[in-house]
C-alpha cells in the first residue's frame, strides 16, 4: 500500500464552501431510510425479533381467531337463513288507529293467495281456549303451554318445515278428528312418534296423532302449537275463527313490493290495522347479535398483547444497552436525538406490526381448522387483515417509547470509548 | 475548514477534569496529531472538535459556527456534513457489505441510497478496496476494515476527518497502509486531527499537539 490510485473528482459532490458564513446543511432521515434502518437492525438479531414478536403474534392470532370463528358461526347462520328463504311474510293483525285489537276477515286469506308475486299463503287461527291434554283426567289447568291452532294443509311447505314422524293435515283430516304437533309441543307431551294410534284429548273430543313436525326454524311460535284442520275447528268448537297469522311466500325479488300492498290486500277498509313482518329479519338480526365477540376470549387476547408489548419493551431496553457503540457512531454520522429515538421506536413497531401479520396467520389457521371441524364456511373479517398489523404496528410504538427515549439520551461519545 | 478552540476545559460529573484550558487553532488543510499518554484529554479535545460534546467553557468554531451555541440538530448537520470520524474500533456493521457500511456513513446527509452508494464504491477504490466493495467485515483483515471505515468518513467529502487511534487495533503494517491512505487526503485539502500515542506516527505529521494532563504543553511544527 504506497501507491494509491486517485479517481477524478466528477463523482464527488462539491465540497462545501469554507468560511465564517458558510451554511450548515440539515441532518436528515427520510421515513423511507429511517425503516430501512429499523429493519436491518431486525435482520441483524433475528432469533431475539423472532421471539420477541412471537408474543404479539399469539396475542393477535388470539383475536383473530376469536373473530374469525364468530364470524363463521354468524356466516354459517346466515347461509341457514337463506336456505329457508327470506321471502317469507307473515301478515298478523296489529292494532287499529283507537288502539284496539285489529282482526283479519277470512276473506283476507284469498286476496292475498290471488295477489301479483305471492307464491303461496298459509293462515292459521288461533283457538283461544281450546288446549290439549293426554286424557281427560288431566287437570284442565295443566295445558302445558300447548296452543291449538287450525291450519290449512300447506302450512308445513310454507313456513319451510318438514315432518319428523307421520304426515300433515291432509284429506282425512278435514273430516276426522286428527292433529299434528309442533316439535316442542310433541316433546311436551312425551310423543316421539305417530305410530301406535296416540290419542289427545281436545275440546272434549279425541284426535289421532298423525304428524310431528320438525322445528320451525323461521318462526319457532308454531314450534308448541298442536294444528287441527279449519272444518274440524268449526265442528269442534262451534266457531268461525279468523285467522290471526297469515304465512306469504313470494317471489324472492318482489319481497318488499308485496310487504307493502299486504297491509291494503288483507284489510282494505283499514290498512294500518295490518301488520307485516318478515322473521327472517328478525334471525339475521339475532344472528349477528350472536357474531359479536365472545369478550372473556377477546381479554385474554388483550392479555397476551400486553405481555408480548412488556417483552419487546425489554428486548428493547437490553438492545439499546447493547447497542451503545452503534449509537455513538450514528451519532457521530449526523443523527440527531430524534434520530435514534425514532430509530428504536421504528424497529419496535416494525418488530410488532411483523407479529401482527403472523398473529394473522395463526388466528386465520385456527378460525380454519375450526370451521373445517364444525362444517362451517371459513370467515375472516376483511377489516382483521389491516386491523392486526395496524394494532401491531401501533403496539410496538408503545413499547418502544421508553427504550427509544433511552436511547436518545445516550451519550454521543460512546464509540470513541472503544 | 478551520477549527478554533480558545481556553476550553470539560469538567464530568464526579468532579473528573479532562481538558483544563485549551488553546488550538487548526487551519482548513491542516494534518495535525495529538500525542500523549492515556487520560491526557486527547480523546475529549476530539469530541468537542467533531461537536458530539459541547466544553464546559470556553468557546470552540467549527467552520465558522459556534458549536457551544448551537442546537442539537444543527450540531447533527454539521457533523452529518462536514465532519468524518474513525475510531478505533472500526464500528462497521456486520451485517451490511463494505459498499453499504460506506454509503451508511451518509445517511443522514438526506441522500438517496442510489447517489449514497455510488459515492460508496468510489471512495471505497480510493482507499484501494475496489475488489472488495461486496465484502462483509468479518471477510476483511483489519486493515481492511480500518480502511472501508476511512473510506465511510471520507466518502461525503468532509472538510474535516477526525482519527481516534486508527492504527491501534493494527500490526504495524496494516497500520502503515492504513496511516498513507490518511495521508494521501491531505492531498485534496481535507484537514486531518489523528490522535496518536505512538510518536513514530506522529512524527509523519507536520503539526503535532503534545498533550499531557487536560492541557496542551506543546504544538510543534515541522
Amino acid at each position: 500500500m504506497t501507491e494509491l490510485a486517485l479517481p477524478d473528482d466528477r463523482s464527488l459532490p462539491p465540497r462545501s464552501p469554507d468560511g465564517p458564513s458558510a451554511p450548515i446543511g440539515r441532518a436528515r432521515l427520510p421515513l423511507r431510510e429511517l425503516f430501512g434502518v429499523a429493519f436491518q437492525g431486525l435482520r441483524t438479531r433475528k432469533l431475539r425479533a423472532a421471539l420477541s414478536a412471537l408474543g404479539i403474534a399469539i396475542g393477535i392470532g388470539a383475536m383473530v381467531a376469536v373473530v374469525g370463528v364468530s364470524s363463521s358461526a354468524q356466516a354459517n347462520l346466515i347461509a341457514e337463513i337463506d336456505s329457508l328463504g327470506t321471502n317469507l311474510l307473515t301478515v298478523s293483525p296489529g292494532t287499529d288507529f283507537l288502539g284496539n285489537s285489529a282482526v283479519l276477515a277470512p276473506s283476507s286469506v284469498p286476496m292475498i293467495k290471488h295477489m301479483l308475486h305471492v307464491q303461496s299463503a298459509a293462515p292459521i287461527y288461533q283457538l283461544t281456549n281450546a288446549s290439549v291434554y293426554r286424557s281427560p283426567y288431566v287437570p284442565t289447568e295443566q295445558t302445558g303451554g300447548i296452543g291449538v291452532d287450525a291450519a290449512s294443509d300447506n302450512l308445513p311447505a310454507v313456513v319451510g318445515t318438514t315432518l319428523s314422524s307421520g304426515h300433515f293435515l291432509g284429506a282425512v283430516a278435514q273430516r276426522y278428528p286428527e292433529v299434528v304437533l309442533g316439535a316442542q309441543a310433541a316433546a311436551t307431551l312425551q310423543i316421539t312418534q305417530v305410530s301406535g294410534h296416540v290419542m289427545l284429548y281436545i275440546g272434549n273430543q279425541w284426535f289421532v296423532v298423525v304428524g310431528i313436525l320438525n322445528p320451525v326454524k323461521l318462526d319457532s311460535s308454531l314450534d308448541s302449537v298442536a294444528f287441527i284442520s279449519l272444518p274440524m275447528a268449526e265442528k269442534v268448537f262451534q266457531t268461525l275463527p279468523e285467522p290471526t297469522e297469515i304465512y306469504v311466500r313470494s317471489t324472492q325479488n318482489d319481497v318488499t313490493q308485496v310487504a307493502n300492498l299486504l297491509p291494503a290486500t288483507a284489510n282494505p277498509q283499514d290498512p294500518s290495522g295490518v301488520s307485516v313482518d318478515r322473521p327472517s329479519d328478525v334471525l339475521e338480526a339475532r344472528a349477528a347479535a350472536k357474531g359479536q365477540f365472545t369478550t372473556l376470549l377477546l381479554g385474554l387476547g388483550a392479555v397476551a398483547l400486553l405481555v408480548g408489548a412488556i417483552g419487546i419493551a425489554n428486548i428493547m431496553v437490553i438492545s439499546v444497552l447493547e447497542r451503545r457503540g452503534e449509537i455513538g457512531l450514528r451519532r457521530a454520522l449526523g443523527a440527531t436525538r430524534r434520530h435514534i429515538s425514532l430509530q428504536f421506536l421504528a424497529e419496535s413497531a416494525l418488530l410488532a406490526a411483523i407479529g401482527g401479520i403472523f398473529g394473522l396467520a395463526i388466528g386465520a389457521g385456527a378460525t380454519e381448522v375450526y370451521a373445517a371441524a364444525k362444517n362451517e364456511p371459513f370467515v375472516v373479517p376483511l377489516y382483521a387483515l389491516i386491523a392486526a398489523p395496524t394494532a401491531g404496528f401501533i403496539i410496538g410504538a408503545l413499547a418502544g417509547l421508553y427504550p427509544a427515549a433511552k436511547a436518545a439520551r445516550l451519550s454521543p461519545t460512546e464509540a470513541l470509548r472503544a | 475548514m478551520s477549527v478554533e478552540l480558545s481556553q476550553v476545559t470539560k469538567e464530568y460529573p464526579g468532579g473528573v477534569t479532562a481538558l483544563r484550558g485549551v488553546s488550538v487553532a487548526i487551519a482548513a488543510g491542516d494534518q495535525v496529531a495529538v500525542v500523549g499518554p492515556s487520560g491526557s484529554g486527547k480523546t475529549t479535545m476530539l469530541t468537542i472538535l467533531g461537536t458530539l460534546e459541547r466544553p464546559s467553557t470556553g468557546l470552540v468554531r467549527v467552520a465558522g459556527h459556534d458549536t457551544v451555541q448551537a442546537s442539537d440538530g444543527e450540531l447533527a448537520g454539521l457533523r452529518a456534513h462536514q465532519i468524518g470520524f474513525v475510531f478505533q474500533a472500526f464500528h462497521l456493521q456486520e451485517s451490511m457489505t463494505a459498499v453499504d457500511n460506506v454509503a451508511t456513513g451518509m445517511l443522514y446527509t438526506g441522500m438517496p441510497l442510489r447517489q449514497r452508494r455510488e459515492l460508496a464504491r468510489a471512495a471505497l477504490e480510493r482507499v484501494g478496496l475496489g475488489h472488495r466493495l461486496d465484502f462483509r467485515p468479518r471477510q476483511l483483515s483489519g486493515g481492511e476494515r480500518q480502511r472501508v471505515a476511512i473510506a465511510r468518513a471520507l466518502a461525503k467529502r468532509p472538510a474535516i476527518i477526525l482519527a481516534d487511534e486508527p492504527t491501534g487495533n493494527l500490526d504495524s503494517k496494516s497500520g502503515a497502509g492504513v496511516l498513507s491512505v490518511l495521508h494521501e487526503l491531505g492531498s485534496d485539502g481535507s484537514t486531518l486531527v489523528l490522535i496518536t500515542h505512538d510518536s513514530g506516527i506522529a512524527a509523519e505529521f507536520p503539526r503535532r499537539l503534545h498533550m499531557r494532563d487536560g492541557e496542551i504543553v506543546e504544538d510543534e511544527r515541522a
